[in-house]
């Protein structure tokens, strides 16, 4: 009887995969709930690491008819002292029971691991991209073309010419194909010998000449064609202009509040487009374009000249990011102090420049820790922009002062609502 | 011809022509000298995550898409990854040709000793078992599992996932309830019905004329003068088989909808030996490597230090903790069985004056291997427990039977223990406790209200007091009701018929619009 052994080592793996992906559609609502909770507890660094999150169990259990109660019945092994007859003291309604109620526990919630990627869609599945005039532009995608190896069959015009030589080479070398030079010693041989070689060396030179005829230089099975295949090129690309102030008000606490805001724009941007660039401009009374770095902790001094920094942001746009190739997002962190004067220009600069050229535009005021926002005045660049708003400038704007209200500033932000909604809010 | 000619390997490395050399050898001790006689073998070697795979879709290598697959599959991932549990060193699949996978992390003894337990104990097990002959098709189980993997598929293309992940949930809550438990008139052909599907389709597809639907029907007979018995004559009550009387008689089912059922049924019905067998199965397949790793070691086919090896992990495999131990968690399978071949063994070979009393049959028969090859061919669990388990094994492992009954205050009986006056009534229970009539709760489709709200009636029997668990059975309820399609209502009662407790399930809308 033969018996066949089979190597399925290499055959696709995860079959469970399509199962996988069913099963958190169906826990979708308790999946995000738990993926939300988890994340609070996380650093925004981490929160996008993937990992195990619990699902209570119940709905997604699967029913079955079972019983319980009534008197029971155990053949047990390990008699070491009863007698027939013996009345046994009943455990305490735990103790017999005991490991069945710890297994009870475990399988009340439902423990699994998520991968990253899971974890962030289920993250910001309910988010979505400001909806505005290129969102079109954002989800189009062009074919390109782009070099993929060598082909058999292909256009004259694709020749690869140094591949077809050097496959005939090896073929030639391969099937030993007479050299030019022996044929030239045999003929030099030809000229001077004795009549019973020379019938040799004719013969000989017959039959090199027969094998190169025989062998051709270049047969059409060494021939290469350069082959191409289309590729999805992506028009989509976004540019994000982070713009913070970094005079001397602005405290660490209130830095770190910054950047985890454009950590998750910048998570989230990645999401929807293939190609993200930041720019990070930081301005004082003069703007300048940093790395990230320095933008976050390099020391600076001065007054406060919004305007200084939206100009930058308007020059870099021009050179750099045509606003037809590029969406733009930006997003500005500030402590909300500016100078009076800068006012004017800055409305100017946003409404004329700025807005028209961007997706989206937040600002994000953000506070002393403990602070209470509500019961501050206004500050300066709120109340400017505020003004702006309320003339119908797009502009998204939010107060924060806790780590803990990155998120749900975030979501908020980005949160898909209505038609009505949006133009209401 | 040294004796590292004779040596099937070394170490721990193997390749696939030592895997050859192995199951060639194992072929020979199985076949020529133990008589085993099996399906042709078929061994794939996986990784473990193929292995979780396999986990999940209940060992089978084909299966149709569902999400519960996906949730065991998380599940198991899970624990599999924090080391809460090892994945088992093979998974056999009971069919022709027999199919075993082997981990590819296994050492060259292990590999061996799976081969041996699974591609000849288990095969032969699977091919000559009564119950699996009778109620399995291995020549058709594969191409059976590829067409219900098209044919979800094509009904989820067709009406829609949503209907289709219903039906099915439906399903799978009935899916114990699903299976036919005394053998019928013909012999299930799996090949068969992959065809009847298709032709039923056809059919289908031939004959539908819209017109149809506007002629006005002939006129109803009353159903008024079907008398009870007879309408429960018709439709075939009392019956246990749910999912079976549900595909043929649900009004309202779509043909799709019917044939689903009919693939979840066919596939309890194929796992339902093996729910009947694991003792026997799993015994015959410890006994059958025992018995070639030994015989190979005896050829001097492998080292003393790869038998060395061999015997931790059989003992580890029949280790059968005490009832007080922390790691007890009822009867080991492998431990049981094994300890059981190994007795009648001894029985039939070298019986003392009780056994010749106990078994008369076979003790002292000398023939062994015939007489295990005519056990493993006729019992399953329960018969083979309440007439093989000798008064020698129930010593050896002092067992005892407790009786808990609520009522009782002042605690536990031990009704029971391995002496003179117990050891009737101990094997008694304990084949009891593996009799599948006993293990899944008694639930008949009783009688249709066709005269009135066609509510379909059900009855659970109680045995011994125990009662159906109210959230899982209302789930179940709601479940049958939307297959249903009207109310259903199911009565627990008792031997004598007093009526314990009543459940109502009312279907939902959607699913019955669906």
């Amino acid at each position: 009887m033969a018996i066949h052994i089979v190597d399925r080592r290499l055959n696709p793996g995860s079959k469970s995969l399509e199962n996988r992906q069913r099963f958190l559609r169906r826990a979708k609502a308790l999946v995000q709930g738990a993926v939300k909770k988890s994340s609070q507890e996380r650093d925004i660094k981490d929160v996008l690491e993937g990992g195990e999150v619990s699902v209570p169990i119940d709905g997604m259990d699967e029913p079955r008819f079972r019983r319980e109660g009534g008197t029971r019945d155990m053949v047990l092994p390990g008699n070491k002292k009863f007698i027939e007859g013996d009345m046994l003291p009943r455990p305490n309604q735990s103790g017999g029971k005991g490991r069945g109620a710890g297994e009870g526990d475990s399988e009340d919630t439902f423990r699994f691991v998520l991968s990253r990627d899971e974890f962030v869609d289920l993250f910001l599945d309910d988010l979505e991209l400001p909806d505005l005039a290129k969102r079109k532009l954002a989800e189009v995608e062009c074919e390109g073309i782009r070099r993929a190896g060598y082909s058999t069959s292909g256009s004259p015009a694709n020749i690869s010419i140094s591949r077809t030589v050097s496959r005939a080479l090896a073929r030639r070398v391969a099937l030993r194909r007479p050299r030019p030079e022996e044929l030239a010693a045999l003929e030099a041989e030809l000229e001077d010998c004795s009549e019973a070689r020379r019938v040799e060396v004719l013969a000989e030179i017959e039959a090199l000449k027969a094998k190169i005829k025989r062998i051709p230089f270049i047969d059409p099975i060494d021939i290469r064609y350069r082959r191409f295949e289309t590729v999805p090129k992506p028009v989509a690309q976004a540019v994000m202009f982070c713009l913070m102030d970094v005079s001397g008000s602005m405290t660490e606490h209130m830095k770190d509040l910054a950047k985890r805001f454009y950590m998750l724009l910048y998570v989230f941007l990645k999401r929807r487009y293939r190609h993200v660039e930041i720019v990070f401009i930081r301005h004082t009374d003069r703007a300048e374009e940093v790395d990230e770095q320095t933008f976050f902790y390099g020391p600076a001094s001065g007054g406060t000249l919004v305007s200084s920094a939206l100009q930058a942001m308007h020059d870099i746009v021009r050179t750099r990011f045509r606003p037809e190739d590029w969406n733009i997002y930006a997003a500005q962190a500030s402590d909300g102090d500016n100078s009076y004067a800068d006012g004017e220009v800055a409305s100017r600069l946003l409404t004329d420049k700025i807005l028209p050229v961007s997706q989206f535009f937040a600002y994000l005021e953000v506070g002393q820790e403990n602070g209470l926002s509500y019961e501050m005045p206004n500050s300066a660049l709120w109340t400017l922009y505020e003004g702006l708003r309320a003339n119908g400038a797009p502009l998204s704007m939010r107060k924060v002062n806790e780590r803990s209200e990155i998120f749900p500033v975030f979501h908020d932000l980005f949160q898909r609502r209505s038609q009505q909604e949006r133009n209401a809010s | 011809m040294t004796a590292t000619d004779q040596l099937l390997f070394q170490g721990a490395d193997w390749d696939f022509r030592t895997l050859q050399k192995i199951c060639d050898t194992c072929e020979q001790v199985a076949c020529d000298e133990l008589g085993l006689d099996v399906y042709p073998n078929q061994i794939e070697v996986i990784t473990a995550e193929q292995m979780l795979d396999a986990y999940s879709s209940v060992g089978m290598p084909l299966f149709y898409k569902h999400w519960s697959f996906g949730k065991h599959f998380a599940f198991q991932e899970a624990s599999y990854r924090k080391g809460l549990m090892g994945l088992a060193y093979e998974i056999v699949i009971n069919s022709s040709p027999c199919i075993s996978y082997l981990m590819e992390e296994n050492t060259a003894t292990m590999q061996t000793l799976v081969i041996a337990h699974a591609a000849f104990g288990h095969n032969h097990f699977f091919k000559n078992n009564y119950l699996f002959k009778q109620w399995t098709d291995a020549d058709g189980i594969l191409d059976y599992l590829e067409f219900a993997k098209r044919y979800v598929a094509h009904c989820e293309d067709r009406h829609g996932r949503q209907a289709v992940e219903h039906t099915l949930d439906a399903a799978h809550a009935l899916m114990s309830h699903g299976i036919d438990r005394y053998p019928g008139k013909k012999s299930l052909d799996l090949r068969a019905e992959e065809k009847r599907a298709g032709r039923r389709r056809a059919h289908e597809e031939a004959a539908f004329n819209d017109l149809w639907r506007t002629v006005p029907g002939g006129k109803v007979k009353s159903s008024a003068i079907l008398d009870v018995e007879r309408r429960r004559q018709m439709l075939g009550l009392p019956q246990e088989n749910l999912l079976y009387f549900l595909e043929k008689t649900a009004p309202r089912l779509r043909p799709w909808q019917r044939e689903l059922l009919r693939i979840v049924r066919h596939i309890a019905q194929y796992f339902y030996p093996q729910s009947q067998t694991k003792v026997m199965n799993e015994g015959t397949a410890t006994y059958v490597h025992y018995r070639i790793m030994s015989r190979l070691h005896q050829q001097g086919r492998l080292t003393d230090g790869n038998f060395l090896e061999f015997l931790q992990s059989h003992t580890n495999v029949v280790f059968q903790p005490e009832f007080d131990d922390p790691r007890y968690s009822g009867f080991n399978p492998y431990a049981l069985g094994f300890a059981m071949m190994q007795d009648i063994e001894r029985i039939v070979t070298d019986p003392d004056a009780e056994d010749r009393e106990w078994f008369p049959d076979i003790a002292g028969k000398g023939d062994a291997m015939a007489v295990l090859r005519d056990i493993w061919a006729n019992y399953r669990d329960e018969s083979f427990i309440s007439q093989f388990m000798s008064p020698r094994l129930m010593r050896h492992f002092r067992l005892f039977h407790l009786h808990d009954d609520p009522e009782e205050r002042a605690g536990i009986l031990v009704d029971a223990i391995h002496n003179e006056r117990g050891y009737r009534r101990l094997r008694r229970e304990l084949a009891r406790q593996y009799d599948v009539g006993f293990i899944d709760p008694n639930i008949e489709v009783v009688d249709v209200d066709l005269a009135g709200d066609r509510r379909l009636m059900l009855r659970h029997t109680v045995v011994k007091g125990a009662q159906l668990t109210e959230t899982d059975t209302k789930r179940v309820l709601q479940h049958l009701a939307d297959l249903w399609s009207y109310d259903v209502s199911l009565v627990e009662s008792d031997a004598s018929g007093t009526v314990l407790k009543e459940y109502v399930a009312h279907p939902r809308s959607a699913a019955a619009a669906a």
